[in-house]
Formats: structure tokens, sequence, C-alpha cells
């Protein structure tokens, strides 16, 4: 089987699933670089894999360190030269980003079931308890005088899922009229206040500020915040319709193959998607992708896919985020 | 005659290659990559980035209240370095090391403290609000970071002047029948204010750069109260290195201009007493 570092670039070995290896592999250290919410998530992932991994390759050690900060900044890093083993993102366009660096290849998403996505989330809203202004889908939210919290998409990844949504949901409801979706979005970022920086700093300005009537969330964070102590002072709604948030994994090739890490770090992403990983994943409220996800805590709704709406990442990023583009239109001045 | 000019450092040579290696290395040396940086969008792309109506927009937004803090820091930063370097009263001590803080603390806690206090729930916010007064999430927040974080270069730069002052050149101007208003016009404001330009200067420059304290009391709504250095990280999360870099060196080039002009801007009667 697979002996530690053989691997070339490019060529993807399959695991050692429960073949028993003969000769017990060294202790290993490999770094996960990932966005900002995972903190909690793999954390336990983390440790149960440490504990299979040690099963399998007769009691050698694996630690996994871990990296937390905003999608594209650890990308960045990475770009940079943080030696990331696996990249954990919110948003494909992101380890796009990494790829277009060289530092894997740029079909890296075919390498693991499901577009390299073990778990996915969705965007749903957060409201104050009992929901007095009576938010129930997208629709509300364009309502004068509310106030709606929402970070920067140019600055935040989980922001950028939070205005496809709301686009997808809109041209969905037009009959695919993309200059209606336009006019929705506008509307319903005139509502917003304050425009953080990322989706940690919007959850602090809607909690712990008190700014707000709706906070636009990624669901993991949602139910997150639900069960917390003082999670009673939230509600959570469900909108009829949103976008599956994808946030894809990735072995960084250049970065394995340097190290001689690969197999510790494929044996990782491959974990991500045993039954054992998954259940950890809905415990933490991220939607598994190899069992459907149970109801509740993940509530029932349609989802839509950023390639069904918007034609993947390279094609959402140039049409609403770039400089100048659809995002940017809604605060020209007089619009 | 040569004994006279001994100095305890080796001399000139040694000293003048050691400023510019060290000088060199760091500070000029990342501040050309940073150049160089920019120039790798082409001068097209360098243009485009820096007069977007949004960069310009921000540029605009951080020189206007950088400005305004510095002007605040300017009054009552100077009162606090004259009661300071003046009078004694209890607690002095205490005051003057927590002046200094606003130094150490990391501007992110001093922006998320801020914001605390001064938001619509907060302990001062809550009191202002039914006035119709919203300072967090809009320019005088902004303001009100910025005079935090400038305020001890302010009052270091100034305090140590105030008490090199001599108090005999108070009491003549006032025996020669100068009246307060006169002494403080006329004397004591002419005797610091090269220590006054510096401070402002220096205060001024800080909140120009000025990022962490900021981005959070701000409310970062584009063309309205979004500060260049937000633009730069934004430029940086879409992997827009060149722009980004771009708009740093207008801020370089803005800055390093204000600081010139600041430092040159001699009034005259500082002229007359250099040739006395």
């Amino acid at each position: 089987m697979a002996v530690p570092g053989c691997g070339k670039t490019g060529d993807v070995s399959p695991s050692a699933d429960g073949g028993a290896v003969a000769a017990p592999a060294a202790d290993v250290e490999i770094l996960n670089v990932s966005y900002d919410p995972t903190r909690e998530l793999y954390e336990a992932i983390d440790a149960a894999f440490a504990k299979s991994y040690a099963d399998k390759n007769g009691g050698a050690k694996v630690t996994v360190r871990q990296s937390h900060g905003g999608s594209a900044k650890q990308a960045r890093a990475v770009i940079d030269g943080l030696e990331a083993d696996v990249v954990t993102l919110g948003l494909a366009y992101d380890v796009d980003a990494v790829a277009r660096a060289g530092l894997l290849p740029a079909e890296w998403a075919a390498r693991l079931p499901n577009r390299s996505t073990p778990f996915t989330s969705t965007i749903v809203f957060l409201v104050r308890q009992g929901n007095p202004k009576g938010i129930h889908d997208w629709d509300d939210l364009v309502k004068p005088g509310l106030a709606v919290i929402t970070p920067n998409p140019k600055t935040s990844g989980g922001a950028r899922w939070n205005y496809l949504a709301a686009w997808g949901y809109a041209k969905r409801k037009a009959g695919g009229d993309d200059a209606k979706a336009r006019d929705f979005v506008t509307h319903l970022y005139k509502n917003v206040p304050v425009l953080d920086s990322g989706a940690r700093g919007s959850t602090t300005t809607f909690v712990e500020r008190g700014l707000g009537d709706v906070l636009i969330a990624w669901e993991s964070e949602a139910l997150l915040a639900k069960n917390r102590p003082g999670g009673d002072k939230f509600d959570v709604v469900v909108p009829s319709v949103s976008i599956v948030a994808a946030t894809p994994v990735a072995v960084v090739d250049k970065v394995v193959d340097k190290r001689g890490t690969r197999a510790a770090a494929e044996a990782y992403l491959q974990f991500l998607y045993t039954p054992e990983a998954q259940a950890i994943a809905a415990k933490e409220f991220y939607r598994p992708v190899q069992q459907a996800p149970s109801d509740p805590p993940f509530a029932k709704l349609t989802l839509f896919t950023i390639e069904d709406e918007f034609g993947g990442w390279d094609k959402a990023q140039a049409t609403h985020f770039a400089d100048g583009a659809t995002f940017d239109q809604i605060y020209k001045p007089g619009n | 005659m040569a004994r006279a000019r001994q100095s305890p450092i080796p001399g000139f040579r040694l000293t003048l290659g050691y400023m510019l290696f060290y000088f060199g290395l760091l500070v000029l040396f990342p501040l050309s990559l940073l150049v160089a940086k920019s120039a790798s969008g082409g001068w097209g792309g360098f243009l485009r980035a820096v007069t977007s109506p949004r960069a310009v927009a921000s540029l605009r937004f951080t020189l206007v209240t950088s400005l305004a803090a510095a002007v605040i820091n300017a009054v009552f930063g100077f009162i606090l370095a004259w009661v300071l370097a003046r009078y004694r009263f209890p607690g002095k001590r205490l005051v003057d090391a927590v002046v200094d803080l606003p130094l150490a603390l990391p501007t992110a806690v001093a922006g998320v403290a801020l914001t605390a206090l001064y938001t619509d729930n907060g302990w001062i916010g809550s009191r202002l609000a039914p006035l119709g007064l919203h300072l967090a999430f809009a320019w005088p927040g902004v303001v009100i970071a910025l005079v935090f974080v400038g305020l001890p270069f302010l009052v270091r730069t100034v305090q140590p002047v105030i008490e090199g002052l001599d108090p005999a050149l108070e009491e003549a101007a006032v025996t020669l029948g100068a009246s307060p208003r006169q002494t403080f016009v006329r004397v004591v404001l002419p005797a610091l204010a090269p220590a006054l330009r510096a401070g402002f200067a220096a205060a001024f420059a800080r909140a120009i750069g000025e990022y962490g304290s900021v981005v959070f009391i701000a409310g970062n709504m584009p063309m309205k109260t979004e500060i260049t250095s937000l633009l730069i990280m934004t430029k940086l999360d879409q992997y827009d290195y060149a722009g980004a870099a771009s708009l740093g060196v207008v801020m370089l080039g803005i800055s390093l201009l204000l600081l010139v002009v600041i430092h040159s801007s001699r009034t005259s009667s500082e002229r007359r007493r250099a040739l006395v």
C-alpha cells in the first residue's frame, strides 16, 4: 500500500481504509486552516480523528492543529506561505484562489465526494424573541423601516452566501428575472445600517449591541446562538427558499508533498465523510451530506446551489462582488 | 577644539552608515516594496484603483475625521498636558500613567469598548439616543475613536515642553503689564508652538493609518463611513494585491505631504526667535 513519501502531485492515493499496514506510521502533525465559525466543529472532529487514526496505524499519533479566521484572509495566508496541509474554507472561491497560486490542482473539487464538500450549511434568519416584527420570509426583510444586519459581502464569505441567497430567492420568485432580483437586493441593503467586515462581527452587532431586527446568518451559527445560554432571547426563522452554503475541503498538494504528510492529510479529509464525523457535524449544526439531515434541528426548505442560479463562483464573483459590479452599484450615490 | 566635538558614540560616518542601514531595512525597504507592488497593476490599474468614487470617498472621510480628531486633541490634549505639567493634585501620577494606555491597548479592544459605550443601548449612547444623537456607526464615533488613539501623542509631546517652560517668563510678562490673555497668546503659546505642531502632526498621522479601533465603531458603509484602511483590507480579501498597494501608496503620499507641510510651517515669531 501507500508508502509515505512516494506520493506525487496530483496522484490521489486511496487510503488504507481498514487495511492493516505492516509498519506503523510515524507520529505526524498537520495543520488545518479553516474559516471563522468552525472552531467548535473541528475541535470535536480532530479528537475523533486522532483516535481513529491511531487505531488504523498501529497507535501512531496524529495531531491536527487548527487555524481560524475570515475565509479569504485564511486563503491569503496559505498563498503567502502558511503551511496548511489541508484547507477547509467557507466557499469554493477561496480554495480556487489557493489553486490559482499553484498550491493544488485546479480540479481539486473532483477529488472527494460531493464536490469535496463533507457538510453544508444554509442561510437563515435570527430574530428577537417572539419575532416582534413578524419576519417569516425574505420578502419581510425589505419592508421599510426594518433594520437588517448582515456583513459586507466584499470582506466576508458568509455575507456572500447571504447576498446570493436573497438574490436567488427573488430571482426564482420573479421567474428568473435578474433585474427584479437586483431591485430586491438593493432594497434589502438599504435596510442594513451597519456593514461589519465579518460574520462574527455582525453577530456581535445583533446580539451584544442590540442593533437591528433580524440577522442574516449561517444556519450553523444561528442554531449555535439559539442553543447557547441566553439563546432564549432569539428565535430562528427559516425562509421558504435558501442557498446550499457549500464549505469545501482540500489537501494542499505543495505543502503535504514538501512535509511528507500526504497520507495523514488525505486520511483526515476522508474521515470527514465517515458516519462518525458526519454525526459530529450534525451535532455541531452542520448539515451532513452522507445522510438525510434529520428534522430537528434542520428545518426543511427549498434549497438551490450556486451552480443552479449563478453558474458557479467565478461567474458570481465577477457579476456581483468584483469592483464596480452589482454590489458596488447598490452604494452608488443617487441609487 | 577637536576634543570638544568628541561624542560618547563613535564618529559621524559610522553612525550615519548604521542609521541608513537600519532605517533602510526597517522602513524604506518595505515601503519601496509597497510602491513596487502598486505598480504591478500598471499605471491604468493604479489610477482606476485610487480614483474610483468609493476610494475617493474613503480618502476624504479618512482625512476629514483624522483632521477633526487631531484638532480636538490639540485643544483638549493641550489642556490635559498643561494640568499635568503645572499642577499637583491627588491621583496625578495615576492620570499621568493612564494617558499612555491608548498606546498599549490593542486598538481592536479600544474599538469594541468604545462601541459598547456609545451604541444606542450602551452606557453613554442610551443617554444620547433619546436626544436624537447617534454617535456609534456614524462619523462622530469614528472621530471619538481617533481622538482616543491620538491623545497620548499630543500629551507626551507637549507636556515636557510645558514642564521646561520657566514660569518666570509669565511672571515677567505680568509685571510688565500683560493681561493673562496676552501672556498666554504672546508668551506661552509661541514657546509651545513647535511641540504643539509636532504633537498635532503625530496624532494626525496616527489617525490616518488607524484601522482596528475604527472598523468596530464606523458602521463601514461604502461612500459614507468607510475608511481607506478598510478599503485596503477589502481589496486584499478579493485578492487584489495591486489595488490594495495602490491605495496604500496614495495614503503614504498624502501623509508624507501633510507631515512635511506641518513641520515646515513655522510661524513668523518662531523664525524671529530662531534668529536671536
